[in-house]
């Protein structure tokens, strides 16, 4: 396959950024968007030019660091996947494929296509977590829990943090990302305890961070390559609204 | 020669750890404050450490080359984590995961490491369950097991097929707790360049911020390395392309003695090859060899047939089927350890059996297994890994066979350390799969969740004290002692030496070249010839690469290429290590085949008389050969013998 990349270059955080046009050939349509983008690389350090910088870990769909908007699609064009799950068999020959950063005021880019989701991070360290030190906790199967609850808490600890919901909602909110790790939590007697100021202190933080309100259109969900379900905003939505009429 | 002290404490296997945390000192929460410990990495021991560490009360520095500390490779892990529980009923007790895990790894791990791996394991699961860990349930609400390869108990735990993730994200609340409370704080993208010592301890390491490039000083009264394996010196791997051998590297080189380097697990069931453009290979997870057959077809007329696809594999009949495993290994069957059923892949494929048009693949089938369970029951099972699968290779496995080919996988061989997981050096410890100590010469699936969190839940906390009692006179330890701007220096002249060269090749051209080497010369099957020539091309290649590398951009910015540099020139020497290793180690043992010692059957062919031992490297100087230490292994509980998973 022979294509045009318009990819977004930018020096650093504070420089300004543009569009700028590559060409690739020769890609087979079993090569992964990533390692294409591993080739026009290697081609730009041949040519004494700048590689471009993009996050990669995995390379399997779990580690949440690829991002990526291809074609205005967080993700790109495939669904339930992550970037660099996605293959170049869902391209056709001398396609133009459109790369950007993450788009939101809270992931400032820090070079090209990088960004940086330390919001999150910060997001989680209000209250995403179950308060308890290492020992001195009982048997594990001391504590039964339903399947279908510890089914749906699992659901919702598939997000794997890389930010799609926040660069794919038009207000840039993380509601699906606080939902999820509240949700997933919510869902277990172990984290009943604090549940009220979990729910409090993220949704501050987020708040706090500049991330957008939440208004329902449900885009995040649809780029989610987790698919994590809109669903666990309700219950974001009730943890909220019970610890606020407990205050 | 420097004699090799591993502390194991005297007394029954059984009795070793409790005696030995009831023989240690511990440190007052007062003194606790005034203590600084650097760790390094965030995966599962590097969280787990950090968090427990930090609610001990001392203050934590925890370091990663990640954009969070949620990315590191611990969370790939998929199948599960194993634990004694004996919830099953199935006769399992901590002494059978101790004897599982010693034999798995070929009778070449420490007893006592290992007893205690086993013992503290229970208390894993405990604790993750405690943090939320949503683990799969049955229906009456209490935990579900399944088995992995080399027990024959269901004991392992497991979270769908994202394990891993779901253990890590606990260990990362668990740190996030902390990094709120302030007694732990958290650098993200930055990256360890060096370790700093003083008067013989470790003291603090010099790291670079990945976004600005500059090198910055951080110090302490002891440092954790649990930055990982090395696998990534084969180019291709399951590792993350990010995972690299570097901090363990510079510690070899400032005296911490690197063990069984050439220990290399080669992982079965891995998404074969696809061409040359790869950068990385995805595991399909042991847990799919529950309910999925491996095999390859008797006749070669159908694998010609399969290769040319004129046939479908649904299409060939059972009986034409050589489902080799369950032919060899009738009492495992396909649960057999990871390194036999690499190899028998490797056999197969070499007596040109393999089914797709490379000849090295074979078929993970789950035909039977829906045959007796239906689809739903293995879509709940295992359907983000036959996601994965389709999305990789376009093909449904719900319907025709997975195909799978061994891949480098995990690093059994790391940084020497003993009983307390210390290294050589005073104060610096090594945790997780970054140490040696536990899998021998091969892990068992599952082990590498349960060894990265017993360490840094269960055991370093309480050893370190132990050291750290010793410390609480020391004042904070003041970044501008020479040996900081030493070490600084080194970093920069290392990295202004980068840029200079300004050769033709770039990072990745090189590093493929290695991968090639060491896969062809230090993988599956090596011999005296391939590893001596692989010694000789490493070294030339090394000497390429300083002549002909070209490094893009400069440091003073977010420079991958720069970063990719750095790591290549540490896997350049790592590799001529391994090399070394395997040559000196002139048996076959676990995931290290040695073609010159094999049985009749072509099973390895261990030889105990001379090396029931750990092989510990100590460096000299660049330009010399480093020397050989042994730690002898004694058996005082297993009977060593020849692995037998037939009957």
């Amino acid at each position: 396959m022979n294509l045009t990349l318009k990819i977004w270059r930018q020096k650093d955080a504070k420089a300004k950024g543009g569009f700028e046009t590559y060409k690739v050939e020769n890609i087979s349509p079993d090569t992964s968007f990533l390692e294409m983008l591993d080739i026009l690389n290697n081609n730009l350090i041949h040519e004494g030019k700048d590689p471009v910088v993009f996050d990669h870990d995995c390379r399997e769909g779990i580690c949440g660091m690829c991002s990526l908007h291809i074609n205005g699609h967080a993700h790109g064009p495939d669904e339930d996947i992550t970037t660099c799950q996605l293959h170049m068999r869902k391209f056709k020959d001398g396609d133009t494929i459109t790369i950007e950063p993450w788009r939101s005021n809270a992931f400032p880019v820090i070079k090209d296509l990088a960004v940086d989701r330390g919001a999150f991070d910060k997001i989680l360290q209000a209250g995403g977590f179950i308060s308890i030190n290492t020992g001195g906790v009982q048997d594990a199967n001391a504590i039964p829990i339903p399947k279908k609850d510890a089914d749906e808490s699992m659901d919702a600890a598939a997000c794997n943090g890389c930010g799609a919901c926040v660069a794919t909602c038009k207000n840039g909110s993380a509601m699906l990302f606080v939902a999820a790790r509240v949700s997933s939590l919510a869902k277990l007697p172990q984290g009943r305890v604090e549940g009220a100021r979990r729910a409090k202190s993220m949704v501050a933080k987020m708040d706090e961070l500049g991330f957008g309100n939440c208004t329902n259109t449900g885009a995040c969900e649809a780029e989610c390559p987790k698919g994590i379900s809109i669903a666990h905003i309700a219950r974001l939505n009730r943890e909220f609204l019970s610890a606020k009429l407990k205050d | 020669m420097t004699k090799i002290d591993s502390r194991i404490p005297a007394g029954p296997l059984a009795e070793k750890w409790s005696k030995h945390k009831a023989d240690i000192k511990v440190v007052s929460p007062a003194n606790k404050r005034k203590l600084d410990i650097i760790v390094i990495g965030t995966g599962l021991g590097g969280a787990s450490a950090a968090a427990s560490l930090g609610e001990l009360g001392y203050n934590v520095k925890i370091f990663c080359i990640s954009d969070s500390p949620r990315r590191a490779h611990s969370i790939a892990a998929q199948g599960g984590i194993n634990a004694a529980k004996n919830y099953q009923n199935d006769n399992d007790s901590v002494y059978r995961l101790f004897y599982d895990t010693i034999k798995g790894g070929d009778y070449r791990a420490r007893e006592a490491n290992v007893y205690r791996l086993a013992e503290v394991a229970n208390d894993i699961i405990d604790q993750c369950v405690g943090q939320g860990v949503p683990f799969a349930r049955e229906y009456g609400g209490l935990l579900d097991n399944r088995s992995f390869g080399g027990a024959q108990v269901s004991r392992t735990f497991y979270a769908r097929g994202q394990t891993g993730q779901q253990l890590l994200l606990g260990a990362y609340a668990s740190l996030n707790r902390q990094i709120a409370k302030g007694t732990v704080k958290s650098y993200n993208r930055h990256e360890m360049l060096d370790l700093v010592m003083i008067d013989g301890k470790a003291r603090g390491i010099v790291a670079r911020n990945l976004i600005t490039g500059e090198i910055e000083r951080f110090g302490a009264h002891a440092v954790v390395i649990a930055s990982g394996g090395y696998g990534n010196v084969f180019f291709l791997s399951t590792n993350a392309m990010n995972s690299n051998g570097s901090a363990a590297w510079q510690c070899y080189k400032k005296g911490a003695f690197f063990a069984n380097p050439c220990f290399t697990q080669i992982h079965p069931t891995c998404i074969p090859v696809h061409g040359t453009q790869q950068s990385k290979l995805t595991l399909m997870s042991e847990s799919l060899r529950n309910d999925g057959r491996i095999w390859v077809p008797k006749k070669k007329e159908d694998v010609e047939a399969i290769r040319a696809k004129r046939k479908k594999p649904s299409e060939i009949a059972e009986e034409d089927r050589d489902y080799y495993l369950e032919r060899r290994y009738p009492a495992f069957g396909n649960l057999v350890p990871r390194d036999v059923a690499s190899r028998a892949a490797k056999e197969r494929c070499d007596a040109g059996f393999g089914v797709n048009d490379t000849g090295l693949a074979v078929f993970l089938d789950f035909k039977t297994a829906i045959d007796r369970l239906g689809e739903d029951v293995i879509r709940q099972r295992y359907g983000n890994l036959f996601q994965m699968y389709e999305k990789i290779t376009d093909v449904n496995p719900y319907h025709e066979p997975m195909q799978i080919y061994p891949a480098v996988h995990y690093t059994m061989g790391g940084i020497w350390v003993d009983y307390n997981l210390m290294t050589t050096i005073p104060g610096l410890y090594a945790i997780g799969e970054a140490n040696f100590s536990d899998h021998g010469a091969n892990r068992l699936g599952a082990s590498a969740l349960m060894q990265g969190l017993a360490d840094g839940y269960f055991v370093l906390p309480y050893t370190i004290g132990d050291y750290l009692s010793h410390e609480i006179q020391s004042p904070k330890v003041d970044t501008n002692a020479p040996e900081f701007a030493e070490a600084e220096k080194g970093v920069k002249e290392k990295i202004a030496k980068l840029f200079s060269i300004k050769g033709k090749q770039s990072v990745d051209d090189i590093h493929k070249k290695l991968g090639h080497i060491m896969w062809e010369n230090v993988g599956m099957a090596r011999s005296q010839e391939s590893l001596e020539k692989a010694i000789t091309e490493i070294k030339a290649l090394r000497e390429e690469f300083w002549r002909d590398v070209k490094v893009a951009g400069t440091n003073g910015e977010f420079n991958q290429e720069l970063e990719k540099a750095l790591r290549l020139a540490d896997f350049l020497e790592l590799g001529e290590l391994m090399a070394r290793d395997a040559l000196n180690r002139r048996e076959s043992c676990g995931g290290h085949f040695r073609v010159e010692f094999q049985t009749p059957e072509g099973e390895a062919l261990r030889d105990d008389e001379h090396y029931a031992y750990v092989s510990i490297w100590e460096y000299e100087g660049p330009d010399k050969e480093p020397v050989m230490h042994k730690e002898e292994l004694k058996f005082e509980v297993v009977h060593l013998a020849q692995r037998n998973y037939k009957d």
